[in-house]
């Protein structure tokens, strides 16, 4: 499976190695620099209007808690209450195994396992479900769960904002344990993930994301941020993968860019898992063995983490060109711009790793039974400090870095988004306009009767006619009868009723 | 003998005997339905969608996400004058084919076709996209070779296999026509002399950019009324965004496209050679039989599907991706296939309940009316008929 990923790593390294083997000297001073003094690193998010420290830290991002209460106890279904529940509910589920797929169409929907001595609420697709949750709402907050055995995702997010997604426990449940995917400011931390096909975290086209104190393992990817900006990943214990943490650009998606991110204080350990990614997936081309890979994704910072025992290589940096199985896509930059590797621990890395990084070694006059850092491809204007610490291949040609550290980078939250406010006149106008206008014209005859008549029948009763197009009764022979209106609510029918009687064209 | 006939009784239209006189053609002043006349004068769409948002203001997500940025602005005028155009033979090279030959709007804006069929009976080669949204699209054509509604005009107007004009032709008889000449100055009055083909363009765009279809019972559920879709439409939308069929990875929210190039490796109707798609137009041997994702919307409405119609209903399509990865790739030939083409496994009736959510994403209301007459005279005619 190494192949894949890696397949044109040879031809790049005879050319490469030619050029720095007679090309510059192999020896440089050592430049020693201390990552706890010296500048931060200040090219990352900047929330905008103003600084995010005043506030205090963010440490939550879907707003006040609702008030309003439901318990599910074991024998009934989360979905049922989900159905009923109004938006700012959260939805309590007690101990006990629930078999069903939950999804959240809604906003401010929070579903909180309770945990009692240990037992938890246990959602098991055994197999036969697809995905546990899957949630589009904003403010989507899931809590103290277990997932198991479902086929597609154990928790998937399209296009939700504000989310949280905290101290669940997800096994053995499909392509992606924890996906969200098209959404903005969302929190995942102190999941427990395993056995995963692809990614067991995956952050997939999102913005302002923080990914911290999680356990993943046993899954082909362990934490991967893929056409996504400003994303801290930190603090997780990332182990017995394939790879561990990836921040990639995949071609052919439509969002195009992976930038500004940082990896930080992570233990990436032993990830070594054999890869069972399924043909043809993009991860199925990682070789076993990789604590970091970045592929074509731009401002990756590497700070600060443990990276041991990963038998390929600590770090590999690589670009579209060298990964032979991915599609091609002329809208996306296919290189590594910009990485930035400070200070980390690495240890016994690259020990038993693939042959073409070992002829790139060669080719730098290394000889070793170690790889720490290896890069092929274009990976402009990146930097490193204490560069003399790692074994390295084809990191000769970075610079100094001109920080040494993230500290002044707290996160990337922002303060949940408050809902859009729609006075009643905007909405009645939209509505007017993008539903009420296919059959109804002010003054000439299309579907429906003209504008001017009904205007002439409830100039002075809004309330009448919403009343009316929620329930219409047939009035007119040479009209058809109307389609009722009741999937609007109350308060929209009436806006548009006013916005109805006083239209003049 | 008919055809003959009609068009003989057309070219006497012309002629200026019978038929309509000039004056009898006026365009509509008010904008289509789902557009608002701003002060400026131009219509401006208004849709619920405008209250959401959407990531890097992409308009792609979930449920209550923003569209894509569109086209819009266009005048009354400039639309109308799209719609006479747009049924009007005249643009073809001989008077036999409109855009609704192959854009019919009793056909979903398409054609009911395999492969459309183009002037003097060929086979164009692909299918007749449908034009529902196209005012939100950035790339035209199943290959996306053209960036804008402009640019696509000139496509099948000039294609020898499809409406076989000429620039000069074209130019030719709208000019002389007195009634054409009329209405292009009312749609256009700050431009002088002739008509231009960058009047047909824009005016063929103005009209596309009305074909707006965002009030599907799936689009009231989106704007929270639950009971819009039926259990076995929910159940049906659960499979379509979950990740083991995956399909709305790539036919996104809320315009059920994500507008990229994918390599699906659909076979070809028997006898049908293999269709290389975006490769020649990219450049890019990776993207040999890539085309570009094709809308959902109003898709029960425009049977048979793929590029090249190799699938006579909905429950094929879904059978297809269910075979597996790769299931018709033709032998000795390397695809790279997108990375969501898998194995997913459906059962019968996890498919069933795909096709029946995906009826749920038909919506015509806004079919704009065929004219009665058009102002070449010639017969609105449709093929067929």
């Amino acid at each position: 499976m190494t192949k894949g990923l890696i397949l044109g790593l040879l031809a790049a390294v005879l050319a490469f190695g030619a050029g720095t083997y007679f090309g510059r000297s192999s020896k440089q001073d050592l430049m020693i620099s201390s990552s706890t003094a010296g500048a931060s690193y200040s090219g990352g998010f900047k929330a905008e209007g103003g600084s995010a420290g005043a506030a205090g830290v963010i440490r939550s991002v879907a707003g006040p808690a609702p008030t309003n209460i439901v318990v599910v106890k074991d024998g009934e279904s989360i979905q049922a209450a989900i159905k009923t529940a109004p938006r700012g509910t959260i939805v309590r589920v007690m101990p006990g195994t629930y078999h069903e797929t939950v999804y959240i169409d809604k906003d401010d929907i929070r579903i909180i396992g309770v945990i009692e001595q240990g037992r938890r609420a246990v959602l098991d697709g055994r197999k036969k479900l697809n995905d546990a949750i899957l949630y589009s709402g904003n403010n989507f907050v899931a809590e103290n769960l277990e997932i198991r055995h479902y086929k597609g995702n154990g928790i998937m997010g399209q296009a939700g904002n504000n989310f949280e997604i905290r101290n669940n426990v997800i096994a053995d449940s499909g392509v992606y344990g924890i996906f969200p995917q098209l959404g903005k400011n969302g929190i995942v931390e102190h999941n427990v993930v395993s056995g995963i096909a692809d990614a067991a975290i995956y952050i997939g086209m999102s913005d302002n994301i923080l990914v911290t104190h999680n356990e993943v393992f046993d899954s082909v990817a362990g934490i991967e941020i893929e056409n996504s900006r400003h994303c801290i990943v930190e603090h997780n214990y990332v182990h017995d993968n394939s790879g561990g943490l990836l921040a990639f650009v995949t071609p052919g998606l439509p969002i195009k860019t992976t930038t500004d991110v940082i990896f930080r204080n992570n233990f990436v350990i032993g990830n070594n898992h054999a890869n069972f990614g399924a043909p043809g997936s993009t991860v199925s081309g990682i070789p076993a063995g990789t604590g970091i890979l970045v592929m074509a994704a731009d401002d990756v910072v590497i700070e600060g983490n443990v990276i041991s025992d990963n038998k390929v290589s600590g770090v590999i940096i690589t670009d579209h060109a060298h990964a032979s199985n991915i599609t091609a896509d002329p809208e996306s930059d296919p290189n590594s711009d910009r990485v930035k590797i400070l200070d980390n621990v690495m240890l016994r890395n690259g020990y038993d790793t693939i042959k073409e990084a070992k002829a790139l070694m060669l080719a730098e006059g290394k000889v070793g039974k170690s790889l720490d850092i290896v890069r092929v491809g274009p990976s402009p204007d990146s930097c490193i400090i204490n560069r003399h610490q790692y074994v390295t291949a084809g990191v000769g040609d970075f610079a100094e870095c001109g920080f040494t550290n993230t500290a002044t980078t707290v996160n990337y939250l922002l303060p949940p988004v408050p809902p859009r406010v729609i006075e009643p006149g905007e909405r009645g106008k939209v509505v007017y306009l993008g539903i009420c206008s296919g059959c109804h014209v002010y003054n000439g005859r299309m579907i429906g009767p003209p504008v001017q008549v009904i205007q002439a029948l409830y100039m002075e009763n809004a309330q009448g006619l919403a009343d009316y197009i929620a329930q219409p009764q047939k009035k007119r022979d040479d009209y058809p009868e109307m389609p009722p209106q009741d999937y609007l609510d109350p308060q929209t029918r009436l806006a548009v009723a006013n916005y109805m009687l006083q239209v003049t064209n | 003998m008919i055809r003959a006939l009609l068009l003989m009784i057309a070219v006497v239209g012309t002629a200026g005997t019978v038929g309509p006189a000039p004056s009898d053609f006026t365009l509509n002043r008010s904008c289509p339905p789902g557009f608002e006349k701003t002060v400026a004068g131009v219509c401006e769409l208004r849709t619920l969608y405008q209250f959401y948002d959407s990531l890097q203001d992409r308009g792609l997500g979930g449920t209550r996400t923003a569209l894509p940025r569109h086209r819009d602005g266009f005048t009354p005028q400039q639309i109308d004058l799209g719609r006479y155009l747009f049924f009007d033979p005249v643009l073809s090279g001989d008077g036999t084919l409109s855009c609704a030959s192959c854009h019919d709007p009793e056909r979903g804006l398409s054609d009911g076709h395999a492969r459309s069929i183009g002037i003097h009976g060929v086979d164009a080669g692909r299918a007749a996209p449908t034009l529902w949204n196209v005012a939100f699209l950035q790339r035209f054509f199943w290959d996306a070779r053209a960036g804008s509604l402009e640019a696509q005009a000139t496509g099948p107007l000039y294609s020898p296999k499809e409406m076989g004009n000429t620039r000069a032709q074209l130019l030719t008889s709208l000019n002389d026509n007195a009634t054409y000449r009329r209405l292009f100055q009312q749609a256009f009055p700050k431009d002088s002399g002739a008509v231009t083909e960058q009047q047909v363009a824009a005016a063929l765009a103005a009209f596309q950019t009305s074909l707006v279809s965002l009030n599907s019972r799936y689009d009231r559920y989106v704007h929270g009324y639950d009971a819009a879709l039926s259990e076995r439409e929910i159940e049906g939308l659960n499979v379509f965004r979950s990740f083991v069929a995956r399909c709305s990875e790539c036919h996104t929210p809320p315009l059920f496209t994500n507008e990229q190039i994918a390599v699906i490796g659909m076979p070809e109707p028997a006898g049908h050679p293999f269709d290389v798609g975006a490769e020649t137009i990219l450049g890019s041997p990776k993207l040999k039989g890539g085309f570009k994702v094709p809308t959902l919307r109003n898709i029960a409405r425009t049977a048979p599907y793929s590029h090249s119609g190799a699938f006579t209903g909905l429950r094929d399509v879904v059978e297809f991706y269910n075979k597996g990865r790769g299931n018709a790739v033709p032998k000795d030939m390397q695809l790279y296939l997108h990375w969501h083409i898998s194995d997913p496994k459906l059962t019968d009736a996890e498919i069933d309940r795909v096709v029946d959510f995906l009826g749920a994403l038909t919506d015509e209301t806004f079919l704009p009316p065929t004219p009665a007459r058009v102002p070449s005279g010639l017969t609105p005619t449709k093929r067929g008929e």
